[in-house]
């Protein structure tokens, strides 16, 4: 069943287009990248999802319905929760407070909560009174993820949670997915890092200067194809 | 003894300042917003208690009791229709727009009450005193001063305790991220404005019942708002208070000096703590 889709999306900043027509599909209980430079237009592509964003009705539809006109909050209470980009934790809010803030727009439970949380990073646990972003910069990732899964999101979109992080620091995040996914949850995620992009993600889409440049599953995706819907085709290294 | 007496009363006088200044202070806080007819507002407040207790006869404090949810349902009504428009980047049409009110609210009021003085009748509660030792205590100071005690703590409680006041600080910390988590920030900052106006509702109370008021008494009350805010810290509710008491207290001993020194020694004291200690005693740390 498809979950979550975009027809041929279009965003702009005022007279600089930054999408121009994006068709990619989440089916229920996929995980599937987004990979591309900076610049191709991938965070682009989450604020429109997430509603940060408006679009046009029928540019993203969520289980069937059109969405893509929503506000933030109505996107989050359906069930899409976003981590942003450079993790947005609250500056006023202790590691916990910016936890339950994560599930202010949704009523009733799901699999998650504060307890199933620290299960899953348990160094949040210790930190839990801090503020947010006295926590090191891989801790605060694992709050804005904690603080996304508290709204029992249906599709959670993550958005460069590798960007500015030491290896072995985005090891210890990615470790965290396969229990995201048992717990139901569909993903997007978003990177510049192909290799961890590749490793999680069902299948991939790769983006270039707002337009979608290849798709496959991440299995049968060669890195020479890549490389070139990357970069673009002809582009040499070297300059 | 005459000057235990003085800091006793200039003290208790703190507690109605820290009330005049909670709610510029809370709305400032959570939205950026200095509300230049925040005075205004408490003397409009000090009306609707007016006219509820003469026009069905009942004691102050329950007509507070009634004024307080209108209170909220205007300053609710006022910020998601008018002043949410006026937010963002530019600091200025906030200030015009609440300096326009300002004055909407000065004529409305004296277009509909005149501009007589007014207060509202307490009965033998208003020179009521408590005999403490050297000092006799005025049961209204008291009150007024436990009341504001009350209203800090509970604002206190209400912005780092309760889910609402999550959301309060994380719409004041970015908008925009609060969206993500279903936070609507035009309600959120709505109902923060709403929460002020019983604040005010409270201020007014004790302002109507302890001195005479007219419509035109606003902006005044607005600058001892500001000034103990500014004393205490921007962003600190004890502060207020703390700003309250040290404006009481200078009034009341330029008072004790000379009768007509009595404003111009509150507006000293600013000046000096504003000098000495730029960012108030008790500054937010964040900001």
């Amino acid at each position: 069943m498809t979950l979550l889709q975009t027809h041929a999306l279009t965003a702009r900043y005022g007279d600089f287009q930054a999408l121009f027509g994006i068709d990619i599909t989440l089916e229920a209980g996929e995980t599937v990248a987004v990979i591309g430079a900076n610049g191709a237009g991938k965070t682009t592509l989450m604020r429109a999802i997430s509603g940060v964003l408006a679009s046009a009705p029928e540019q993203i539809l969520f289980e069937g319905q059109p969405i893509g006109a929503l506000a933030s909050p109505d996107i989050v209470t359906r069930g899409i929760a976003m981590v942003p980009e450079g993790r947005k934790l609250f500056p006023s809010l202790t590691v916990e407070e910016n936890l339950l803030i994560g599930a202010y727009g949704t009523k009733g439970s799901g699999a998650w909560n504060l307890a199933r949380i620290y299960d899953l990073f348990p160094i949040l646990k210790e930190r839990r009174h801090s503020p947010g972003t006295a926590l090191s910069g891989g801790q605060q990732q694992m709050v804005a993820i904690g603080r996304a899964l508290m709204s029992n999101p249906k599709v959670l979109l993550c958005d460069e949670i590798s960007l500015g992080l030491a290896p072995v620091v985005i090891k210890d995040i990615y470790a965290a997915f396969p229990q995201i996914k048992a717990s139901g949850a569909s993903i997007v995620i978003v990177e510049q890092d192909i290799g961890h992009a590749l490793k999680v993600a069902d299948r991939v889409y790769c983006m270039m200067e707002g337009r979608i440049t290849l798709s496959g599953r991440s299995s049968e995706v060669s890195r020479e194809a890549i490389h070139a819907a990357y970069f673009g085709a002809g582009v040499h290294e070297h300059h | 003894m005459n000057i235990i007496d003085t800091l006793v009363q200039g003290i208790l006088l703190g507690g109605l300042y820290a009330l005049f200044a909670a709610g510029l202070s809370i709305v400032f806080g959570i939205m950026r917003l200095v509300n230049l007819a925040h005075g205004d507002l408490i003397i409009f407040a000090a009306f609707a208690i007016l006219t509820i207790t003469s026009m069905f006869g009942l004691n102050p404090f329950v007509s507070a009791l009634i004024a307080a949810p209108l209170m909220f349902a205007a300053g609710w009504l006022l910020q998601y229709f008018l002043l949410n428009r006026t937010l963002g980047k530019d600091i200025l049409p906030p200030l015009l727009v609440t300096f326009g009110l300002s004055i909407i609210i000065q004529n409305g009021l004296l277009e509909g009450f005149a501009a007589d003085s007014r207060r509202v009748p307490l009965g033998s509660l208003e020179a009521a005193t408590i005999p403490l030792g050297a000092v006799n205590i005025g049961v209204m100071p008291l009150l007024t001063f436990l009341s504001a005690i009350v209203v800090i703590v509970g604002l206190n409680t209400l912005i780092y305790r309760a889910p609402i006041g999550r959301a309060f600080r994380a719409t004041s910390d970015d908008p925009v991220t609060a969206g993500l988590m279903g936070i609507r920030p035009q309600r959120i900052f709505a109902t923060a404005t709403g929460l002020a106006m019983v604040v005010v509702t409270v201020a007014a109370l004790y302002l109507g019942t302890r001195a005479n008021f007219d419509p035109s008494a606003g902006p005044s009350r607005l600058i001892y708002a500001f000034e103990a805010v500014i004393i205490g810290g921007l962003g600190s509710l004890w502060g207020t208070l703390a700003g309250g008491v040290v404006l009481g207290v200078a009034q009341t001993i330029g008072a004790t000096i000379n009768p007509e020194w009595q404003i111009l020694a509150g507006h000293i004291a600013f000046l000096a703590v504003l000098a000495f200690k730029p960012r108030g005693f008790f500054p937010r740390a964040v900001d």
